[in-house]
């Protein structure tokens, strides 16, 4: 059973299981599924600076800080006691594309050469870590959702303003892979 | 509650606009309610790594369309949302403390086309969206708490420049 559970799990299973947090947050709470909002109740809870985007009352929303620190901890336990020791398999093409790049590491979950602290304090560590997480935290809320909260709980209930969201970070997404990251990673 | 207080219906207004909290419960719990929501995070965290969700390669190899992978997982998981979503309806479903479900909706605004896209283009770089976040740090990666960081930074200028922005 633990061997099972090692080993990479296919798409159908993460897929199901990621789709069934829709009806358990709304059959244990009334919660529609959206995990960005947890960056939301952060900065209402530390700093709101007077601000009335972030001045509600965020402990009734709390739920969601306990949903993400759950997130790191699973994470942090499949990593420790339920890994595979077999490195990623990438598409053959993503591979050798990436390391024709530069990316030679693909043996871990991360590009080695980008997501450390010693990449950081250089101009392409920068732009990927600190601008594109400015980029992810702005543009979640400026869009009103992320993944979870447009493309999965807002498709799901048939909203089409989360339909156009959904559209528009794929194309967000698609635009910044094939036309600004070869540029980036030439840094 | 005064919902006449002026302070109290702008509260509502900015809060309508994403659908925060707009169908929470009146229902006060002590804070170790909270423990089904960590239980669930803790698989969503375990899947986020056992299906490699918050692998910066397989998002990349996502956006350049060479696997399957990352479909098979939102397009399984918006399936099996919706089947769910049907059903709580068709049933009437309540919530385990007898409430009725209710599914605000969302009401369009240009944000979901700019913010959007500000936030693919965003996660295409960070390999990241918020919830991977929090389990690429649970993993190891502890330089994403940066990242992390960087992103609230950008909720708060969102927050704090909202009314400029076109909506």
């Amino acid at each position: 059973m633990l061997e099972l559970i090692r080993q990479p799990w296919p798409w159908y299973v993460a897929g199901v299981i990621i789709g069934l947090t829709v009806p358990y947050l709304l059959i244990i709470g009334n919660k529609t599924f959206g995990l960005s909002s947890s960056l939301r109740h952060v900065c209402a809870a530390c700093i709101p600076a007077g601000i009335p985007f972030f001045r509600y009352a965020w402990k009734k929303e709390a739920w969601s800080l306990f949903f993400v620190g759950g997130i790191a901890l699973g994470a942090y336990i499949a990593v420790h006691w339920l890994s595979d020791p077999a490195p990623i398999r990438l598409a053959a093409s993503t591979s050798e594309r990436l390391a024709a790049q530069g990316l030679i590491d693909t043996s871990s979950l991360m590009p080695a050469e980008i997501f450390s602290w010693s990449s950081l304090f250089t101009l392409r560590g920068f732009l990927f870590m600190v601008v594109g997480g400015f980029m992810v935290g702005f543009g979640t809320r400026y869009g009103g959702g992320c993944t979870s909260g447009h493309a999965i709980m807002g498709l799901s209930s048939l909203q089409w303003p989360s339909l156009v969201a959904t559209i528009m970070f794929m194309l967000g997404g698609v635009v910044m892979t094939w036309l600004i990251l070869p540029l980036l990673l030439g840094l | 509650m005064k919902p006449n207080a002026p302070h109290l219906t702008l509260d509502l207004r900015t809060r309508e606009l994403d659908t925060i909290g707009v169908n929470e419960s009146d229902l006060r719990h002590p804070w170790w309610y909270n423990v089904k929501f960590v239980a669930w995070g803790i698989l969503f965290g375990i899947v986020a790594v056992k299906a490699e969700i918050l692998s910066w390669f397989r998002i990349h190899e996502m956006f350049r369309f060479e696997s399957f992978h990352m479909f098979g997982i939102i397009g399984t998981a918006v399936m099996v949302g919706a089947l769910s979503v049907l059903v709580i309806k068709r049933t009437n479903a309540k919530t385990i403390h007898g409430e009725t479900i209710h599914i605000p909706s969302k009401t369009f605004n240009q944000g979901n086309i700019y913010g959007a896209f500000i936030f693919g283009l965003g996660w295409a770089i960070t390999g990241a969206c918020p919830g991977p976040l929090f389990a690429q740090i649970g993993a190891g990666y502890s330089v994403v708490v940066v990242t992390l960081l960087s992103a609230i930074a950008g909720t708060w200028v969102y927050g704090r420049f909202r009314e400029k922005l076109p909506h």
